[in-house]
């Protein structure tokens, strides 16, 4: 697949990821990443998802795929069964964030994590000058329909991992349409961290 | 014709005949030597030339050997039609597909109404009990006097799905992939006594006489209350409302505890209807193998898995409560802790464990496309369109 065609934070990822590597990922949604994966890195994939249609997205894509909820799904994988554990666009979205990323330390040798940065100036702007929840392209729902459970930052990640001693190995912070190193909580859309315990 | 028809036509697996295999002498799990053995099958399909697509189906308890087709002069379709033919889940242009009715069964198999050659009477109670892992064996010989030494997939649903896992843990070299659906590892003490009541109800029928009955009148009501208390299992409360509601059959009353409502009426005929095909002893054995059966023969079953090189696909109903899902995701969980590759869909459907032969359009997506997985083997390559 040519590269301008893969998502931006997809192409991110793939990048974070060696070739062969064994890869979980949790809330694969349509399955399009973990696709990638097998594509171009050679991995072999496992993915959680809780939506059906989504399953029967990932079944026709020829993917192993798990019909289950992140929260409870975890527990029953040994420990260091994979190479990477990751939840793109999906932490936001769990209900224990704690116990899963604990848990999804233990599983993976390392954890990939993607989250919609809530500190985002867009999302600010709106805050200050609406006085209104913001609805923005990373953080596109109403706050009556949003899925998300739960609103981070970049710099609220980062605290996160230092006060729970994880270690950030890589963090890759994206804008609209490219990465942006300039004042990251400010400017990034999209962080995307790479960590390990 | 038109069109449309003639695709509906075209679908179709058409004329079948059952054949019967038989053998010498089959070791039950019991170590008893039981023979000799028939089991009537039918296929569907060719075999190709390396022998790499035989699926071989497994059916639920009152299954039999006729999954698809239609036999001649007879109009009803085999009891899994709408899954295998051309194009469908089971695609006969592509696959060859099997299925037996199984040892201990009434619809040709050997079973406890088969005339045993020492006494050129009726086996009735003089049948050993058999297990499933025993149905499983024997179907392992059917599969090898096929000439067939790797089967694609194993599919089935119910206990059909507890024979999928009893080829999972003793002959995982001989499949490349098992489909359980609807299915558990072993019965609960819930699933025990639905059966239970079963079977008291046709051996409280005085006309059962300790199974000997092949020469007199059969115990029809017992076995009709069985396959009345197996409907409702079958069901959900959901399904029942939908159906039936309460509905009242429009007949005269003659007596007070005449069949009034819908779902009555329902439950007595499809009783009624079950007598004139089924055996009633096949009846106590069938669900005495199915309360016995435990994959995991009392070690935990991911131990037993572990290493296995097969691809499982389970899938589950969520108005299933005769097996509910729990059930379902215990083997999707053992597989995980195996490091068996799998995957698991729970199925939003309100049929409740009947929903296995009804589900066709998210089964067959399902069942499509894990078949078609397995059989190119195209796994980490990818050489495969999204």
């Amino acid at each position: 697949m040519a590269r301008k065609d893969i998502q931006l934070d997809h192409g991110v990822i793939l990048d974070l990821i060696k070739p062969h590597s064994t890869v979980l990922d949790l809330g694969c949604g349509n399955g399009d990443l973990l696709y990638l994966l097998i594509k171009e890195k050679n991995a072999r994939v496992q993915g959680i998802e809780i939506d059906e249609q989504a399953i029967y997205k990932c079944v026709a894509k020829g993917l192993n795929v798990f019909h289950g909820d992140v929260d409870s799904g975890l527990a029953e994988f040994s420990d260091k069964s994979f190479d990477y554990v990751v939840l793109n666009q999906s932490l936001q979205q769990i209900l224990h964030v704690d116990k899963v990323l604990i848990d999804a330390l233990r599983v993976g040798k390392k954890v990939i994590v993607g989250f919609p940065n809530f500190a985002h100036y867009k999302s600010r702007l709106q805050m200050f000058f609406q006085g209104r929840t913001p609805v923005t392209g990373a953080l596109p729902y109403q706050w009556y329909e949003t899925p998300n459970l739960h609103f981070l930052s970049i710099s609220d990640f980062k605290r996160y991992c230092r006060i729970k001693g994880i270690n950030i190995e890589r963090g890759v912070c994206i804008g609209v349409t490219r990465k942006t190193p300039f004042l990251p909580n400010l400017f990034a859309e999209t962080g995307i961290f790479l960590i390990s315990k | 014709m038109n069109k449309e028809k003639k695709i509906i036509q075209n679908n179709k697996v058409g004329i079948v005949k059952t054949h019967t295999f038989s053998f010498d002498s089959l070791k039950l799990e019991s170590g008893e030597k039981f023979g000799p053995v028939n089991l009537a099958y039918e296929t569907y399909g060719f075999l190709n030339k390396d022998k790499s697509n035989a699926i071989l189906i497994t059916h639920a308890l009152s299954g039999d050997a006729h999954a698809a087709g239609v036999h001649e002069g007879k109009d009803n379709p085999g009891w899994w039609d709408d899954f295998i033919g051309p194009a469908k889940a089971f695609d006969t242009d592509k696959y060859f597909v099997i299925c037996s009715n199984i040892l201990g069964g009434c619809k040709g198999s050997t079973g406890p109404a088969s005339i045993n050659p020492k006494t050129a009477r009726p086996y009735a109670l003089d049948f050993p009990l058999i297990t499933i892992n025993d149905i499983v064996n024997a179907q392992k010989r059917l599969v090898e006097y096929l000439g067939i030494e790797k089967l694609l997939s194993v599919v089935g649903g119910s206990m059909g799905g507890q024979q999928v896992l009893s080829w999972l843990v003793n002959y995982p070299q001989n499949i490349r992939s098992a489909v359980p659906i609807a299915t558990t590892i072993k019965h609960s003490p819930q699933q025990i006594a639905f059966n239970e009541v079963g079977r008291q109800a046709i051996m409280a029928d005085g006309h059962w006489k300790s199974g000997s009955y092949y020469e007199g009148t059969a115990p029809s009501k017992g076995l009709a209350v069985a396959r009345m208390i197996g409907h409702i299992t079958y069901m959900s409360d959901k399904s029942m409302a939908e159906k039936f509601g309460r509905a009242k059959k429009d007949i005269a009353e003659t007596f007070k505890f005449t069949a009034d409502f819908e779902v009555e009426g329902y439950l007595r005929y499809r009783g009624d209807n079950f007598v004139k095909r089924f055996d009633a002893n096949s009846y106590l054995y069938i669900t005495k193998a199915m309360d016995n059966f435990d994959a995991s023969g009392g070690r935990r079953f991911e131990e037993i898995l572990r290493g296995i090189k097969v691809k499982v696909l389970v899938i589950s109903f969520k108005s299933d409560w005769l097996y509910p899902a729990y059930q379902s995701k215990e083997i999707v969980k053992a597989c995980k802790l195996a490091g068996v590759e799998t995957t698991y869909c729970e199925i939003a459907s309100t049929y409740g464990h009947d929903a296995f032969l009804l589900e066709v359009e998210e089964e067959t997506h399902l069942l499509k496309h894990f078949l078609k997985k397995v059989f190119y083997a195209y796994e980490v390559t990818g050489d495969y369109g999204a």
